[in-house]
């Protein structure tokens, strides 16, 4: 995918009123009415057998679209929970096609409208078609629980009894929607639908696709970015047994073998020149000095207010400060994979996507095959992140199968591809000034961030740019750097790094301030209340202010994003400089909350997700060349690492917010301005060394 | 290739491939059975977790021939209905979110819940901590183990 088009795409989106403007009905109803459920739209489908089945258009990466998606369908179709079934629908307009996937914590803020309406809709169909059987009027007739019954006569008909006439009346348009009062569903934490076929291995996901005759792929990349292939030898890996074919593609050379061992082993005896090109000399301290270069000389303008520079000379108090952050790999615990199968006539690809749209036009442009002939078979995703976002693998994996045409063929990436061909969080340097006057208030607030960007330059800043504290004179400034490392969507995007920065700096000028942490975000949040209350109430239930037992220091991070707010207090100890924390207190208003089980589990999530990134994990280059291997030396956090984590959801009846992405920036500076509590030491670069603390 | 037999979920199997080639590998793609899982390949993740005469083993670095005459569980072998107190507790808490850690979580927790009556939390830890779970699961996990504990006490009592 262009990523500068989907940007652009999620702003318009947002620009026409807060949602993706998806209908539910099929552009052209369908008419093949036999065998199998029958269409009443494009989100459902009733069984004779009276069972419903719910076309899931977001896919499931455990964020829990599967279940959440289904409540908002169910809310108003009245179905039997029980009944329900949910499939992935293939890539359509109506299902957001060219940018049907799940990303930027948008899945339940596009659906909400629309899926209610899709509900509601067939709901209204099946009523009209057993009033149409008792020769009744509508409003005689309520549906409930899979059925519709006559409240004159109290006779009731299934919806599996009523499936075939309904499928053949006319859409209705605009029913009516519950108010929040009449909810049974939304707000509701029934048990994920997903759940029982993720305890016995059933499930499916990209990498257990099997297809009849299929080969398995692995394909050595240069180990620097953009380098190529400038010669190769297959004669060795030809000679491993079930080695089938080698062939050269345009981002390296594959070994297809009978299974994915022998495409392993068969690789290791590749013998490759590689042309390593321009980025073959790349390390980590060299873009480091490189950036601080950068970020001393003014940056192209993002944000201003008032005359910062002046106000700053002016300050009577100065605080500066420079803060780095690494790169960052995704990790999916599911290594990237796709299976295609390439024909004259078409193309199948089944794969575990974010974005199913760019995978089928990734699909048309390596095959020149019309997109339409691309078929998208959506499997559930081992993790996202981000990282599905993009189809370089389904580029890798289509090439492959078109070289081996019509044998379907499995890519599949080792752990080590992962982390070395990622498409990164980008590492950021970022130099802060701040002033306040006499009186502690704070009077200028600048930052000059450089780090590369990817969609807009948006993505480098926000979390800084955006910021929401009132402070009179602002600039932030940005500098793009040039550097040949891959960079793309990170679970929270720039907010991953920019809110530790920013809230970790903000309290460096709460310390200049001589003021408590909250106290002094607090008096500067007046115009965002939502952000403000949740601050509020994780400052009363981590019992902010009130003592802890020896050895324990407390720390607060903020963030307003994915149209979400969210506060964390993390508890933390530290001992000859080894950070452990032991608790998370987090408080979220992300508005409507459809499935607070799940909103609580997301949260967990993205803490987890983020607190890796505190004393953990980090990219880091070395002659072009990625240092991080596998889960030795790129270690997330494991459970006897796992904070108690105690969660606060405000309840609101506002439009949902996102929540995917709502927890992982803020866990970053609770933790680091608790660090700093415990040891007066600031953490200006991550992921922490214990060297540093002692 | 040799062909290796050994006993899996219950019935003889054989499996005719390059006696070095890694258990998980002839699972997944000689024998089909996709359930348990690739991560890392290097013994780091527990993602390929199997039982192999009944303790955890990562199958991702366990050559096949070394499990000749064995006996091998994997997760789909654990019951043919959910039933296993260790699943019941899964649903339960309604563990999984991605999932695809979770048939190596289940297996490492199998094998703990199998061995010990009441598992404290630093239990749990010690065992599970192979088991990397991205999704960040770890506090339902640590609920779900102490469930299962309590199923598996349960179960057999019951048999008694």
């Amino acid at each position: 995918m262009n990523p500068v088009n989907r940007r652009s795409f999620l702003k318009t989106g947002a620009a026409v009123g807060g949602g993706l403007l998806v209908g539910f009905q099929l552009p052209v109803k369908s008419q093949a009415q036999t065998a199998g459920p029958l269409t009443l739209n494009a989100f459902v489908k009733v069984g004779t057998d009276d069972t419903v089945t719910l076309e899931i258009h977001k896919s499931e990466m455990g964020q829990g679209t599967v279940t959440s998606l289904s409540q908002l369908l169910a809310e108003e179709l009245e179905c039997d929970w029980k009944k329900i079934r949910t499939e992935f629908p293939g890539v359509a307009p109506v299902y957001g096609a060219p940018m049907m996937g799940a990303y930027g914590s948008l899945s339940i803020r596009t659906s909400w409208q629309p899926l209610r309406q899709a509900g509601a809709a067939a709901r209204e169909m099946l009523v009209q078609a057993a009033a149409q059987q008792w020769k009744v009027d509508k409003s005689q007739c309520r549906a409930e629980n899979n059925t519709v019954v006559n409240t004159t006569t109290g006779a009731k008909l299934t919806y599996g009894a009523l499936a075939e006439a309904a499928a053949k009346l006319p859409a209705p348009a605009n029913v009516p929607l519950k108010t929040a009062a009449q909810y049974k569903l939304i707000g509701t934490s029934p048990k994920r639908l997903d759940t029982p076929a993720k305890v016995n291995g059933s499930i499916g996901f990209g990498l257990d696709v099997r297809r009849p005759g299929m080969l398995y792929a692995s394909l050595e990349r240069c180990p620097v970015f953009e380098g190529k292939v400038a010669s190769f030898d297959a004669t060795k890996a030809m000679a491993v047994p079930g080695v089938k074919k080698v062939v050269q593609i345009s981002n390296g050379v594959a070994v297809v073998a009978d299974n994915t061992w022998s495409a392993m082993e068969g690789r290791k005896a590749l013998v490759i020149k590689w042309d390593e090109g321009k980025w073959a000399n790349v390390s980590t301290p060299g873009l480091r000095q490189e950036w601080a270069g950068l970020a001393a000389k003014p940056g192209m303008s993002m944000r201003k207010a008032g005359d910062p520079e002046a106000a700053f000379a002016g300050a009577a108090k100065k605080v500066e400060a420079v803060y780095e952050a690494p790169y960052l790999s995704h990790a999916p615990m599911e290594p990237l994979n796709a299976t295609v199968e390439v024909r004259p006539d078409g193309c199948d690809i089944w794969v575990a996507s974010q974005i199913q749209s760019l995978a089928q036009q990734t699909a048309a442009m390596v095959t020149g095959l019309p997109a339409n002939k691309c078929l998208i078979h959506t499997q559930y995703l081992g993790g996202g992140f981000g990282r599905r976002g993009g189809a370089d693998y389904v580029t890798e994996a289509v090439e492959i199968a078109k070289a081996m045409s019509p044998t379907p063929v499995k890519l599949t990436w080792s752990r080590e591809d992962d982390l070395q061909h990622d498409t990164y969080r980008p590492a950021s340097y970022v130099k802060f000034s701040g002033g306040l006057d006499a009186q502690g208030s704070p009077v200028s607030f600048s930052a000059r961030v450089v780090c590369p960007p990817f969609g807009g330059n948006s993505t480098a800043v926000e979390g800084i740019q955006d910021m929401k504290y009132a402070i009179p004179n602002v600039q932030v400034e940005f500098t793009a750097p040039d550097t040949g490392t891959p960079v793309s969507y990170w679970r929270s995007v720039g907010y991953s790094q920019n809110t530790y920065f920013m809230e970790a700096f903000i309290d460096e000028m709460a310390g200049a301030a001589g003021a408590d942490p909250v106290e002094f975000r607090r008096k500067l949040l007046a115009g965002t209340p939502r952000l403000l209350n949740v601050l509020n109430i994780v400052a009363e239930k981590s019992n902010w202010g009130k003592p802890l037992p020896a050895g324990r220091f407390r720390g607060v991070g903020i963030v307003n994003n994915i149209g979400s707010f969210n506060a964390q207090v993390a508890e933390v100890s530290v001992t000859q400089g080894k950070v452990k924390v032991h608790k998370v207190v987090c408080a979220v208003d992300c508005g409507q909350v459809v499935n607070p089980a799940i909103v609580e589990a997301q949260i967990q999530s993205g803490i987890v997700y983020g607190l890796s990134t505190v004393t953990k994990l980090g990219i880091t280059l070395d002659k072009g060349r990625v240092v991080q291997k596998n889960f030795n030396n790129y270690d997330p956090i494991r459970i006897d690492e796992m904070p108690v984590v105690e969660v606060h959801i405000v309840s609101s009846h506002e439009n949902p917010g996102g929540i995917g992405e709502a927890s992982t920036p803020s866990i970053v500076p609770a933790v680091v301005n608790a660090v700093y509590a415990a040891t007066k030491k600031r953490v200006r670069m991550l992921p922490i060394k214990a060297a540093d603390l002692v | 290739m040799a062909a290796v037999k050994f006993t899996l979920n219950g019935k003889s199997q054989t499996v005719d491939v390059a006696p070095q080639m890694p258990l998980l590998w002839a699972l997944r793609d000689t024998l089909g059975m996709t359930g348990t899982k690739f991560g890392c390949g290097m013994a780091l993740c527990g993602a390929c977790t199997v039982h192999i005469n009944g303790q955890p083993t990562r199958s991702c670095t366990t050559q096949v021939s070394t499990v000749a005459g064995k006996t091998v569980t994997t997760i789909e072998g654990l019951s043919s209905d959910n039933s296993h107190p260790v699943q019941k507790a899964w649903i339960e808490a309604d563990v999984p979110q991605c999932g695809y850690c979770q048939s190596g979580q289940i297996m490492t927790a199998a094998a703990l819940v199998a061995k010990t009556t009441n598992p404290s939390d630093s239990d749990i830890d010690e065992a599970m901590r192979g088991n990397l779970c991205r999704c960040g699961t770890y506090q339902a996990i640590r609920q779900a183990v102490h469930l299962a504990a309590r199923y598996q006490a349960q179960a057999k009592g019951g048999a008694q």
